[in-house]
């Protein structure tokens, strides 16, 4: 029998199915988290010119990754929001926001961290770290917009639009930043070591997985939230056996 | 009723806007004293050694011109979405892109065409060269109106909103990062004795494609916000 996926793009299904995921998702993230820690931490050695400040990279890499990829996806759901006028999408549009925000906010921060011991300074203009900071205001911009607009319909429609622009700006910007970086200065100390050692490829790879099922993860709790809020005044909700308890 | 050919509509829409403005000559006046002043205050903020000046002049009248647009921007579509010219606009037969860019169109000439042409003066303040002083104005000139046209997006989008100028200024400033970076670097090349056209140039492309795009974006935010 074909599942007819349609049925869960109604957040009255929706609800019901991420509370469901929910559980799974989480336990895989914390079970793959320590490992991918414990990997990182005790089996992987230490770097030859980095030693032991390399490690930040288990946590640093997967954010960047994550807060990228975050902002094209958030894009989507927006535009998809705003194009066939589902009410799920902008909600997990404006779900994303805020993981994505903490995702950039966590790769500054521990790029501030790593940056110090191995450049000499917290922060450095450089072309990655300066169009990783242009993120962070771009999900601010839409946590900030959606947030001043009362009616929920309106900021996510605002809200989408604004997103869809950024998200054709951010290629534009990538490249100025970068062109703007190489005219200032020579390139700054890249990541030089030669291959990776093979547990560090793991510990990375397995954080990666795991910061992607923590991001599911409260997504999907944060979409929740918004379900019932938004949707307090229907009847199913009202039906609920948490709500009712 | 006779039709309007499109150009037609642009000029009228400007011509309004235009005189609407001169008829509030202190509004305009404010914007520009504003970029005096804030260009001004950066000899008193970081000392008035000359050579640092004119290294930093190409910067501080950039950043300063975007801070003074963002000012006015929050004019833009204010007045007509409080006396109800908007709606009308929104319900009129005509493009309501064009009417937009019609829009645009006089915002920057209003505000970012007496930026431009008081940057000599301000330049030479800085002690920037002829040369550096003309190429600062060839990019003014055709950054100028990206900023005046993105701006317009963040301006539809917060039309109405309480705290909307701050919220606008966060909206649009990430977004002018590359006229920013393109307007300095060619300030920078030409001091350097590089060639300027390519940072021209891809200004002139964001130019285009700014003027391709942004009237409509801001049709679709003007009728979201209008809604």
């Amino acid at each position: 029998m074909a599942i007819n996926w349609f049925k869960y793009s109604a957040p009255t299904t929706f609800y019901g199915l991420a509370g469901k995921l929910i559980p799974w998702f989480a336990i895989s993230a914390a079970v793959l988290c320590i490992v991918g820690l414990y990997i990182g931490f005790v089996v992987a050695p230490a770097d030859a010119q980095q030693g032991e400040f390399y490690r930040i990279i288990f946590i640093h890499v997967p954010s960047s990754i994550l807060s990228m990829f975050l902002y094209l996806i958030m894009a989507a759901y927006a535009a998809m929001g705003l194009i066939f006028n589902t009410r799920l999408s902008s909600m997990m549009a404006s779900a994303i926001a805020p993981t994505g925000a903490l995702f950039a906010f966590i790769s500054l921060w521990t790029g501030a961290l790593w940056g110090k011991p191995m450049w000499g300074a917290w922060w450095v203009w450089d072309a990655r770290l300066t169009s990783e900071l242009i993120l962070l205001f771009l999900y601010l911009g839409f946590i900030s917009l959606h947030a001043s607009i009362d009616d929920p319909r309106r900021a996510d429609r605002a809200a989408a639009l604004l997103a869809i622009v950024g998200s054709v700006n951010v290629p534009i910007i990538y490249f100025s930043v970068q062109w703007w970086n190489t005219l200032h200065q020579g390139s700054t100390i890249k990541f030089t070591g030669t291959s990776m050692h093979i547990a560090m490829q793991q510990a990375m790879f397995t954080m990666l997985v795991a910061c992607w099922l923590y991001a599911i993860t409260v997504t999907l709790m944060r979409v929740r939230s918004i379900i019932l809020e938004r949707e307090r005044h229907t009847k199913w909700i009202t039906e609920l056996a948490e709500v009712k308890a | 009723m006779k039709k309007l050919s499109l150009f037609a509509l642009l000029v009228l829409v400007v011509r309004r806007d235009l005189v609407l403005a001169m008829r509030r000559r202190a509004d305009v006046l404010t914007t520009l004293i504003f970029f005096v002043m804030v260009v001004s205050l950066f000899p008193l903020g970081v000392g008035p050694e000359m050579d640092m000046l004119r290294k930093m002049a190409p910067g501080v009248l950039w950043v300063a011109a975007l801070l003074a647009s963002m000012l006015s921007l929050g004019r833009l579509f204010s007045a007509d979405y409080l006396d109800g010219t908007l709606e009308q606009m929104l319900l009129a037969p005509q493009s309501l892109s064009v009417l937009v860019l019609g829009k645009m169109v006089s915002h920057w000439m209003v505000s970012g065409l007496p930026l431009v042409l008081m940057t000599p003066v301000l330049g030479l303040q800085f002690d920037m060269s002829m040369q550096a002083i003309a190429v600062l104005i060839l990019g003014l000139l055709l950054g100028t109106p990206i900023l005046s046209m993105v701006g317009a997006i963040g301006a539809a989008l917060t039309l109405g909103l309480r705290g909307g100028g701050v919220l606008l200024s966060l909206l649009v400033l990430p977004l002018c990062i590359p006229v920013l970076i393109f307007g300095t670097g060619a300030v920078e090349a030409v001091t350097s004795g590089l060639s300027v056209s390519s940072h021209l140039s891809l200004m002139g492309a964001l130019l285009v494609l700014a003027l391709a795009f942004t009237p409509w974006v801001t049709a679709q935010a003007l009728r979201i916000s209008m809604e």
